[in-house]
C-alpha cells in the first residue's frame, strides 16, 4: 500500500555522483564525491566545481586583497605570528589620512588600503558577474545576483561612492575587526546620531523583518511538511491540505496569510531592501545631512524630554576659551 | 553515551563563553536623568567597596600651636613658595609631604641632602613646583575642584610618583612600506582597550586640539571634521570615562552628545577639568623637562603629565569627594600680597566660574 514519504528527513542519501542538468559550456573541475557530514546540513555531494574565467579572476583578486590586508596587519605587529593572533581583532589596514583628499597617498599611508580596496571590489564584482552568468546559463531567473548586488551597493557606498562625494578617501571604512566597529560608532558620533536617520531606521526594520519572515516561513513549512508542505512549489499551483493548514494557521493567529508563492517575494524584498535603504542612508550622511539629530529636531520627529537639572551652558561660549 | 558527553561538554563551554563577562551581584543602578532614557550609572557593589576602602583619606596631620611664631622664610634659607607660612605651618607642610609623597625609608632625605636649604636633589626642585601647583589649583581652579580642593595626597597616595601619570606614546614606526597603524589599531590601554587611537591625551591635554567634532547644523555648511578626528575625540572621551569610572551619560545625553542643553552639569565641571589639566601640564609639568632625570621620563623622553586619572583614579570624585584640602589652609594659596607687579593673571576660566 502506498504510503506518504516526507522528503524532510534525517536520512542521509548516498547515490551516484550526478553532474546535474546538461548546460552548454559548463566545464567543471573534478568529478564530485559524497560527504556524510555535509548531509547533516545539506546535500551530501560536493563538486564538481565550476569556476570559469570570472571565478578564477575573482578568487585571484580576493587572494591579493586578503594578502595586502593580512601582510600589513602582520607587519604592524613586527611580523610576530603570536602577536598577530593575540591582537588580530584590533589590527587593521587604515584608509589614508583625510589630508590626502582623493589624491593617491604613499603606500604606507593608505596606498595599500586603496590597493586592497580595488582588488576586493574587483573580486566581488567578478563574483557577481559569475553568479549572473551561471544563473542565465541554467535558464534561471536572476534573483540571487540582484540580491547580491544590493549588498554590493552598500559596500560600494561605504568604501567608494560616499568617499568620492565627500572628496576624501579618509572617510572610508578601515579593514579590521574592531576598527571597523569603532569607525561605525565614530560615524554616528560625527554625524549627530544615526538613530535619527530614517533610512537607517528602515534598514533595521528590514533586517529584523527578514529574520522574522525567515522564522515564520521556515517554521510554517517544517510544521506542515507532514502534510506535504515541504513540496512548496507543487503547493503553489496545486494547493493541498498543507497549504490550507498553514494559511489558516496565520489567518487564525494574525488575520492574514501570505501564499506559498508570495512569502518568497516578501522574504526576497525584505532582504534586498535592508542593504538598499541602508546604503541610501549612508550616502545621504555628510553629503546631504550633516547632523541627523538636528535634522530630526527640524522636522519635529525628535521628542523633547523634561529637564531634571538646572540648564547647562557651554563654558567655552561663556569664557571665550578654545573648546 | 560518548555522544551525550560531548554534547554536554559543548553546552558547558557555550554557557561559559556566554556568561564569561557577567558580573555578580546585580549592579547598583543610579538614575541620573529623565526616566526611560538610560541616563544612569551602574556600579558593582564589590568594586565600589574596594574603591571606598582604597580612597579613604589619611588621618589629618594635627596643626602645631602657632602662638607668636616667626615666618618660616625668616628662619630658613631659600624658602621660595611657602613664604607666607609661619614656622609651625611650614613644619606641618613638610611633615605632610613626607607622609604623603616620600618613600618611608628615605623620609626627609628623599628631597633634602646635607644642608636643608640646598637644591641639589631634583626631587626638591620638583616638589617646589608641585607645591606652587597645588596652591594654584586651590586658588584659581575652583571651577573644577570646587570646595573639595587638592592636596599632594590627591595624586600621590603615599607614592613618590603618582600611579596615574601619563607619557606621550611612541608612534609605532612602520617597517618600510607596510604596517602603519595610524596611531591606532592596537589594544588602547588609555581608551578602554578599544582599537581607537592609543595616545588620546597628547593632542588634547598638551596640544590643545579641538575636541568638538559633531556638526552644529542639520545640513552641511562646510564643517570638515572627519571621522578619523572623531575617533581621536572618542578615544579621549573613553579615557575620561575610565579615569572617572563612569558612563558616557554621566555628562552627556547620548542621543545628542554635543548638545549642552541636554547635558548633565557634570559636563561643565569636566570641561573646566580638561582646561585645568592642559594648563597645569604647560605651566608646571612640561617646564620640568630639564629637572627630571632620564629614568623618570617616558619612552619618548617626555616628562610625566597630568590626566583625569591622575587625581580621579577611577572614581567620579577624587577620594569620593572627601574635602581633605580644607584641613590644610597652608595649601590653599599664597596669603601674602605678591611683592611687585609680578602678579599672576588669573585664568579666564576661574574668573567666570560663578556665571555658570
Amino acid at each position: 500500500m502506498a504510503e506518504y514519504q516526507n522528503i524532510f528527513s534525517r536520512v542521509v542519501i548516498h547515490g551516484p555522483v550526478y553532474a546535474g542538468v546538461p548546460v552548454p559550456g559548463g566545464w567543471r573541475a573534478g568529478r564530485g564525491s559524497h560527504r556524510t557530514l555535509l548531509g547533516r546540513i545539506g546535500d551530501t555531494q560536493i563538486g564538481p566545481i565550476y569556476l570559469g574565467l570570472t571565478g578564477v579572476a575573482s578568487l585571484l583578486c580576493g587572494f591579493i586583497a586578503i594578502e595586502i590586508i593580512g601582510l600589513n596587519m602582520l607587519a604592524s605587529v613586527h611580523w610576530s605570528p603570536i602577536q598577530f593572533v593575540r591582537q588580530l581583532p584590533w589590527l587593521a589596514l587604515e584608509p589614508p589620512p583625510p589630508s590626502y583628499g582623493l589624491r593617491l597617498p604613499p603606500l604606507a599611508q593608505g596606498g595599500w588600503w586603496l590597493m586592497a580596496g580595488f582588488f576586493l571590489t574587483m573580486a566581488i564584482l567578478l563574483w557577481w558577474v559569475r553568479m549572473y552568468r551561471r544563473a542565465r546559463a541554467l535558464g534561471m531567473g536572476t534573483h540571487v545576483p540582484w540580491a547580491f548586488a544590493s549588498a554590493i551597493w552598500l559596500y560600494l557606498v561605504l568604501g567608494f561612492i560616499r568617499p568620492l562625494l565627500m572628496g576624501s578617501w579618509g572617510e572610508a571604512v578601515p579593514f579590521g575587526i574592531f576598527p571597523h566597529l569603532d569607525w561605525t560608532a565614530a560615524f554616528s558620533l560625527r554625524y549627530g546620531n544615526l538613530f535619527y536617520n530614517p533610512f537607517h531606521a528602515l534598514s533595521i526594520a528590514f533586517l529584523y523583518g527578514s529574520a522574522l519572515l525567515f522564522a515564520m516561513h521556515a517554521g510554517t513549512i517544517l510544521a506542515v511538511s507532514r502534510f506535504g508542505g515541504d513540496r512548496e512549489v507543487e503547493q503553489i499551483v496545486d494547493r493541498g491540505t498543507a497549504a490550507e493548514r498553514g494559511a489558516l494557521f496565520w489567518r487564525w493567529t494574525m488575520g492574514f496569510n501570505a501564499t506559498m508563492e508570495s512569502i518568497h517575494r516578501w522574504a526576497w524584498w525584505f532582504a534586498v531592501l535592508c542593504p538598499l535603504v541602508g546604503g541610501i542612508g549612508i550616502l545621504l550622511t555628510g553629503t546631504v545631512v550633516d547632523n541627523w539629530y538636528l535634522w530630526a529636531v527640524k522636522h519635529g520627529v525628535a521628542p523633547v524630554y523634561p529637564h531634571l537639572f538646572p540648564a547647562v551652558a557651554d563654558p567655552a561660549a561663556a569664557t571665550g576659551a578654545a573648546p | 553515551m560518548n555522544h551525550r558527553h560531548s554534547t554536554l561538554v559543548l553546552l558547558l563551554a557555550a554557557l561559559t563563553v556566554l556568561f564569561a563577562a557577567c558580573e555578580r551581584p546585580r549592579p547598583l543602578v543610579e538614575q541620573r536623568g529623565y526616566r526611560g532614557l538610560g541616563i544612569e550609572e551602574n556600579r558593582n557593589p564589590r568594586t565600589l567597596a574596594r574603591q571606598v576602602a582604597a580612597n579613604a583619606p589619611p588621618a589629618v596631620i594635627p596643626a602645631l600651636p602657632a602662638g607668636d611664631a616667626p615666618r618660616a622664610a625668616d628662619v630658613y634659607q631659600n624658602v621660595q613658595v611657602l613664604r607666607d607660612l609661619s614656622l609651625p605651618e611650614f613644619t606641618r607642610v613638610m611633615l605632610a609631604i613626607t607622609a604623603w609623597v616620600a618613600p618611608p625609608d628615605q623620609s626627609c632625605g628623599y628631597c633634602h641632602e646635607g644642608e636643608m636649604s640646598a637644591d641639589t636633589r631634583y626631587t626638591k626642585r620638583v616638589a617646589r613646583r608641585m607645591l606652587s601647583m597645588v596652591r594654584d589649583v586651590n586658588s584659581h581652579w575652583q571651577s573644577h575642584v570646587g570646595a573639595t580642593g587638592v592636596t599632594c595626597y590627591t595624586c600621590h597616595r603615599g607614592q613618590p610618583v603618582p600611579a596615574e601619570v601619563w607619557f606621550t606614546g611612541v608612534p609605532a614606526v612602520p617597517h618600510g612600506l607596510l604596517g602603519d597603524r595610524a596611531g591606532q589599531n592596537a589594544p588602547a590601554l588609555a581608551a578602554g582597550m578599544s582599537s581607537l587611537p592609543t595616545d588620546p591625551l597628547t593632542p588634547f591635554l598638551v596640544e590643545g586640539r579641538s575636541i568638538r567634532v559633531g556638526s552644529a547644523t542639520a545640513l552641511p555648511t562646510g564643517d570638515r571634521h572627519s571621522i578619523k578626528e572623531t575617533e581621536w575625540t572618542y578615544a579621549f572621551m573613553m579615557n575620561i570615562s575610565q579615569s572617572l569610572g563612569v558612563n558616557c551619560t554621566y555628562c552627556h545625553n547620548s542621543r545628542a552628545f554635543r548638545d549642552w542643553d541636554q547635558s548633565n552639569p557634570a559636563r561643565a565641571k569636566a570641561w573646566y577639568g580638561i582646561q585645568m589639566a592642559r594648563t597645569l601640564n604647560h605651566d608646571y609639568l612640561l617646564p620640568l623637562a630639564d629637572t627630571f632625570p632620564a629614568n623618570r621620563k617616558g619612552p619618548a623622553g617626555d616628562v610625566a603629565k597630568i590626566g583625569c586619572a591622575t587625581c580621579h583614579q577611577g572614581v567620579y570624585k577624587p577620594l569620593f569627594g572627601e574635602q581633605m584640602a580644607k584641613e590644610y589652609p597652608e595649601l590653599q594659596g599664597d596669603r601674602t600680597p605678591p611683592p611687585a607687579p609680578a602678579a599672576e593673571p588669573a585664568p579666564a576660566a576661574a574668573a567666570t566660574a560663578s556665571t555658570r
